[in-house]
């Protein structure tokens, strides 16, 4: 048997050989890319108001047109090269969410459209939709309880 | 009759010969230092295929098929073969070998297989069970990110510690007689899982395994590590032979000139945005069955120990965030 002390010993070593990624260069280069796509959505979304759209309809068609972008970057596969140097600046926005469910969709058609595609579209996503939607819940009752309870009087 | 000597080696009385070998590798593999010893580079990685399982097994056919076809040999020829890759249930190999009648046997050591069908393969021919042996040890770039990591359009950053999965097949013929190079003997590797979790940074889990196999096997023969030309480690990558380097110099064995890694063989890191090197069951294989075969034919080289590594893990024991096991098994191959 390995001792754990051999094995934090071990751990150390690995760790001093193993290169860590440039996390300033990272962050500098998801900031813009990043930021050009959010600048990108503005733009879009200023457009459509200025053709007399209101602002939700607005940002459910900007949002509509970025996914739609990077669904036809994706099956292109232009998008995991930019990723691969953007990192979290294509990650963090809609694109991220878009770029996952599209790449597994397109991995796992092979399978087919109802066990594969279909069923696995979501591996990625999947958990993104199941938090969002539970800590939406969670903001929504303790709104409810703010709003009826501080305002009500 | 060969012999067992000391913990863990098998000396063979009478050495088996590696009579051929043959490689097809992926563009990319193609488009590496080694591109000129592979015999044949594929000009796209679904070679016409469905899927990218699919193209991983019809690599595998082809490389078999090649292999019978420079050896001037057919399927009756062949008493058995000795198959890995790395999909589950080895589905690559299997599927690759529908419809070559050679009795079969697959096999699983992660990207070890290739050294374990070695050490197989010769010890039933040393044992007088076969005469002529196939090994086959395959892996795919698409088939390997689409098991063990993200489908492939999928953007992501890798980190600076992964490693890169050759796509190809490589294959040996064993033979009882022959010219040689000969295995004159193997050491078969234990499991060995010094607590590292990082699935990325697989040269380090293995490392020590590697560090195991190769001690072990130079004290089983009693010999020193100048009595290779080369020890060739199989996917360690730099993170990896660094760390292999400490390790057996911790236990007084400097072997700092005569390492090297088919990981670190197969790829430029710096053209080809590698980082850690190669990986899966054809980077030793397709390494061995091109390039070094080529060089022991030639004779610039006599005397290597191949060491491929293998890291266990598989893709459920990574989300029950399990260590990962890992193996190395030694084959001396030599010109007598």
């Amino acid at each position: 048997m390995i001792s754990n002390s051999e094995k934090e010993r071990y751990k150390n070593i690995v760790d001093k050989a193993s290169p860590k990624s440039n996390v300033l260069s990272d962050c500098l280069k998801a900031f813009w890319v990043g930021g050009s796509i959010c600048v990108m959505g503005q733009l879009i979304s200023n457009y459509l108001k200025s053709l007399g759209l209101d602002k939700g309809t607005a940002s459910l068609y900007t949002s509509s047109a970025i996914i739609l972008l990077t669904v036809i970057l994706t099956s292109f596969g232009f998008f995991e090269q930019i990723a691969k140097y953007a990192g979290a600046g294509t990650s963090v926005p809609i694109t991220g969410f878009a770029n996952s469910v599209c790449a597994s969709a397109l991995e796992f058609k092979k399978e087919g459209i109802v066990l594969g595609m279909a069923a696995k579209m979501f591996v990625l996503a999947g958990p993104v939709i199941v938090y969002s939607t539970v800590s939406s819940v969670i903001v929504g009752v303790i709104y409810y309880i703010y709003k009826y309870t501080s305002f009500a009087k | 009759m060969g012999k067992k000597i000391g913990r863990s080696t098998v000396k063979f009385g009478s050495p088996v010969c590696i009579s051929n070998a043959a490689s097809i590798v992926g563009p990319k593999e193609g488009e590496g230092p080694l591109s000129e010893y592979f015999d044949k580079i594929l000009g796209d990685e679904l070679v016409g295929q469905g899927s990218w399982e699919q193209a991983e097994s019809k690599i595998v056919n082809d490389t078999v098929n090649l292999l019978l076809q420079k050896s001037g040999l057919s399927t009756k020829d062949i008493d058995y073969v000795f198959a890995g890759d790395l999909l589950n249930q080895t589905a690559g190999s299997t599927f690759g070998f529908r419809g070559i009648d050679i009795n079969y046997f697959g096999i699983y050591g992660a990207c070890s297989s290739f050294g374990e069908g070695l050490g197989l393969g010769a010890m039933v021919i040393d044992g007088g069970f076969a005469n002529r042996v196939i090994v086959s040890a395959s892996s795919h770039f698409g088939s390997a990110e689409k098991q063990f990591r993200l489908p492939m359009e999928a953007g992501s950053q890798r980190p600076p510690t992964s490693s890169w999965t050759v796509t190809g097949d490589g294959c040996a013929l064993l033979d009882k007689g022959g010219h040689g190079p000969f295995i004159t003997s193997v050491t078969t590797g234990r499991i060995i899982d010094m607590g590292i979790k990082d699935q990325n940074n697989m040269g380090a889990a293995m490392a020590p395994a590697a560090s195991d196999t190769i001690y072990t096997h130079l004290k089983d023969l009693g010999v020193t590590a100048d009595y290779y030309d080369l020890i060739i480690t199989g996917d360690l990558g730099y993170i990896g032979i660094e760390l292999l380097i400490k390790l057996l110099g911790e236990k007084g064995i400097g072997i700092n000139k005569k390492i090297s890694d088919c990981g670190i063989k197969i790829f430029d890191r710096d053209k080809q945005d590698t980082h850690n090197g190669g990986s899966g069951c054809a980077c030793s294989a397709v390494t061995f069955s091109g390039y070094l075969f080529e060089l022991l034919k030639g004779k610039s080289l006599n005397k290597i120990l191949l060491v491929p590594t293998g890291a266990l893990l598989s893709p459920t024991s990574v989300l029950q965030n399990e260590t990962i096991p890992s193996i190395a098994h030694a084959v001396a191959i030599e010109n007598l």
